[in-house]
């Protein structure tokens, strides 16, 4: 092959890579937490609501669900300022985007937990007279919340890695790092070997802090 | 809503209830009666509207016609010519009067027996958080749990949670108990300690209505015996009467010689 | 808008027979691959399945855009010469394969264990007791996972745009160019996507149905 590995120049621009890093754990933090709001009131609202606000709801996650996130992200970045007159950083931008796009898919995990809480526990919540919304809060919620947390976990890893799509708008997050380091020291397999390793390390690290959580806290099905 | 708490008027009337869930007719025309103070006990082939029936007297399945009144107070419907659904601000204060034990348990899995129990007080009684945790651990010691009280229901076995069941229940001081075959998850050797707390509990007057397979405590616990099948009440009467060698009602009679066959009782 | 939108037509369309045909190959491809190694990761000796788990972590464990940067950046190095619309296809199905071999892992496993008893109590060789006996049950749980990862292919193959590939969303963006319109091509661009994919998602609900008859 006669390509031999060097990994000098990357240890030289390692900081490009760690503040991407950071910043690519901020922006999925922050567009979770924006997401699962968005998706739980949703989910709620599409439970109790009527048939009209149903339908909205459902075509809210139809459309960002068959459509490629890269394309939203362009859409909200390049589009959306050419109308309404105003202007926002490209972070701001696609953190807008992710939340939107994490709500959709948060909405159907949401919906799907909600679904799944056993009538059995409704009933029971009936049967002490607790009213509707004494059952959302104090039944619903937290016996849904239990039951989506695998569904959860995956989601939100599968969110983190999406961050990287931000680097198509030169977000300097961790694959924007990773370009950056390929166009200027072409040293291409060692950037990429390294950065697949920091996705890989974070989003596994996540993910078995989740896990922890769900053994904690998940209900035995 | 005023009760009207005098001695004549049973606590629970039944009256003609009809009830079909599609084309299936469940009750058809049922009268029910029970005392204050009295524990009856449904018996019949599984279903024969059983379920349906006692999920309807506290309106957790609507009914389609008749009429049910708690303390003479109607259930689920206003009790005016107008019919209408209560409120479910109304069918909630309705239901804390009534306590239910179900056949699989339904304890709230994220919370503990002893939150099982307090979480009715405080939201729906309005009791302060000691006020309610001293009630519950009351409870809690009468069913014989009071070392569970921090455990959640995925670490009680089946008779401790069905206990626990129970306790949340009677916490809540309802007008009337209805239970729903609470034993029959169980396995035979736990069904005796959950019997024992239904049994103490009647001894102490107070009004239930139970559906039950266990035959020797339908016959201990109950004054009266209803023999219900396919949608209808066939016989009815002391515990004595109902299980005579020679009972008269046809359909009784081979459903507990099959009963006894199949228990070897 | 609308004359806009007549006037990007023309670049539009063979965009979008690029995306299609990339999308046919890479799930057509990563389909028959990943089958076989999941389930040479479910049956197969340790010797099998440690590197098909260890592929299938890894590679669903990172961004598919850094897939693609370093199959379609790095593979040069090696001196394997590859065309953008190759090394595009490559890296999209290599990251399908690692979803479908989970598919595959997931289905099998939801087939109970008393099946393979079952079967192997009637004599049958392995080869039979898997065609007979369990594919036929674990189909119905490997397609719902497996369709809505056809949707996914599509979407995640907006990607290649990047790497210069003449799909759909780069046709979008050479119209952007030049009309300085990107609200309204960005919007049509979303709309296609989306007739493609909802069309899909129909489909495959009715696929799913013809499968639903093996209950539990
Ligand atoms: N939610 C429901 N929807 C449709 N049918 C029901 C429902 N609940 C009960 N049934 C039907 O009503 C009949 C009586 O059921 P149930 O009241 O559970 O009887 P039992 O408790 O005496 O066994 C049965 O035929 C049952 O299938
Ligand atoms: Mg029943």
């Amino acid at each position: 092959m006669g390509y031999v590995l060097n990994f000098t120049l990357i240890w030289r621009h390692f900081d490009k890579l760690w503040s991407g890093l950071i910043l690519s754990l901020e922006l999925a933090v922050l567009s979770i937490g924006i997401g699962c709001i968005i998706g739980l009131a949703l989910a709620i609202l599409y439970v109790s609501g009527g048939r009209i606000l149903r339908s909205l709801i459902a075509a809210y996650v139809e459309v960002i669900r068959n459509v490629p996130l890269i394309l939203l992200v362009y859409l909200v970045f390049y589009g959306i300022p050419t109308v309404f007159d105003f202007a926002y950083s490209n972070t701001t931008s696609f953190v807008v985007t992710l939340s939107a796009y994490a709500g959709a898919y948060l909405v159907e995990v949401f919906r799907a937990g909600l679904d799944a809480v056993p009538r059995g526990l409704i009933d029971a919540g009936k049967a002490i007279g607790l009213t509707p919304f004494q059952r959302l809060v104090h039944v619903r919620l937290p016996t849904m919340l239990r039951i989506a947390l695998p569904a959860l976990s995956n989601t939100f890893v599968s969110l983190f890695k999406d961050t990287s799509v931000a680097s198509v708008i030169a977000v300097p997050e961790l694959t924007y790092g990773a370009q950056w380091i390929n166009f200027n020291t072409f040293r291409i397999m060692e950037v990429y070997l390294v950065v697949t390793g920091l996705y890989l390390v974070t989003g596994y690290a996540i993910l078995i802090g989740l896990r922890a959580l769900e053994r904690r806290y998940a209900i035995g099905r | 809503m005023a009760a009207s708490s005098s001695a004549t008027t049973p606590l629970l009337r039944v009256r003609a209830v009809q009830k079909s869930f599609g084309s299936t007719h469940v009750l058809r025309g049922i009268d029910l009666e029970v005392a204050r103070g009295e524990v009856v006990s449904i018996i019949g082939p599984s279903g024969g509207g059983k379920t349906t029936l006692l999920r309807c007297v506290n309106f957790l399945e609507p009914y389609d016609q008749g009429s049910i009144a708690i303390d003479g107070v109607e259930v689920g419907y206003r009790g005016d010519e107008t019919r209408k659904r209560r409120s479910e601000r109304d069918l909630a204060r309705m239901r804390a009067e009534t306590g239910m034990v179900f056949q699989l348990f339904n304890l709230f899995p994220h919370l503990t027996a002893l939150q099982n129990i307090t979480l009715g007080l405080t939201k729906v009684r309005g009791l302060g958080r000691a006020e309610a945790k001293d009630k519950a651990m009351h409870w809690l010691g009468r069913v014989g749990l009071t070392d569970k009280a921090d455990r959640l229901p995925s670490e009680l076995s089946g008779g401790q949670q069905q206990r626990v069941g129970i306790a949340r229940a009677v916490a809540m001081e309802p007008k009337i108990l209805l239970l729903d075959e609470i034993t029959s998850a169980l396995d035979p050797e736990l069904i005796g300690e959950v019997l024992d707390v239904v049994l103490s509990l009647a001894a102490e007057g107070m009004t239930m209505l139970t559906v039950t397979h266990e035959i020797g405590f339908a016959r201990d616990a109950s004054q009266r015996i209803v023999f219900m099948a396919e949608g209808t009440i066939s016989a009815e009467g002391p515990p004595a009467e109902i299980f005579s060698a020679n009972q008269s009602n046809e359909r009784l009679r081979s459903f507990l010689a099959r009963f006894s066959a199949a228990h070897r009782l | 808008m609308l004359d806009q939108i007549a006037y990007a037509i023309p670049f539009l369309l063979p965009g979008l027979l690029v995306t299609i045909e990339v999308s046919l190959i890479t799930v057509a491809v990563s389909t028959v691959i990943g089958i076989v190694l999941g389930v040479g990761l479910v049956y197969g000796p340790a010797a099998l399945r440690w590197p098909i788990r260890g592929f299938s972590d890894i590679i669903r464990g990172i961004p598919i855009l850094v897939l693609l940067f370093f199959v379609y950046y790095g593979l040069p190095l090696t001196g394997l010469n590859l065309q953008s619309f190759a090394a595009a296809v490559l890296g999209l199905t290599i990251f399908k394969i690692a979803q479908v071999i989970e598919y595959v892992r997931g289905a099998i496993e939801t087939v109970p264990r008393g099946q393979m008893d079952a079967a192997k109590a009637i004599g049958l060789p392995f080869h039979e007791r898997f065609f007979y006996v369990i594919a036929p049950q674990a189909v119905r749980r490997f397609l719902p996972p497996w369709l809505n990862g056809v949707t996914d292919a599509v979407k995640g193959s907006a990607l290649i745009s990047l790497l210069g590939v003449g799909d759909l969303l780069f046709g979008i963006q050479k119209v952007v160019a030049r009309t300085y319109d990107p609200l309204a091509l960005y919007c049509f661009g979303a709309l296609l996507y989306f007739v493609m994919n909802y069309a899909l998602s129909i489909a495959s609900r009715a696929l799913e149905r013809r499968f639903s008859y093996i209950r539990e």
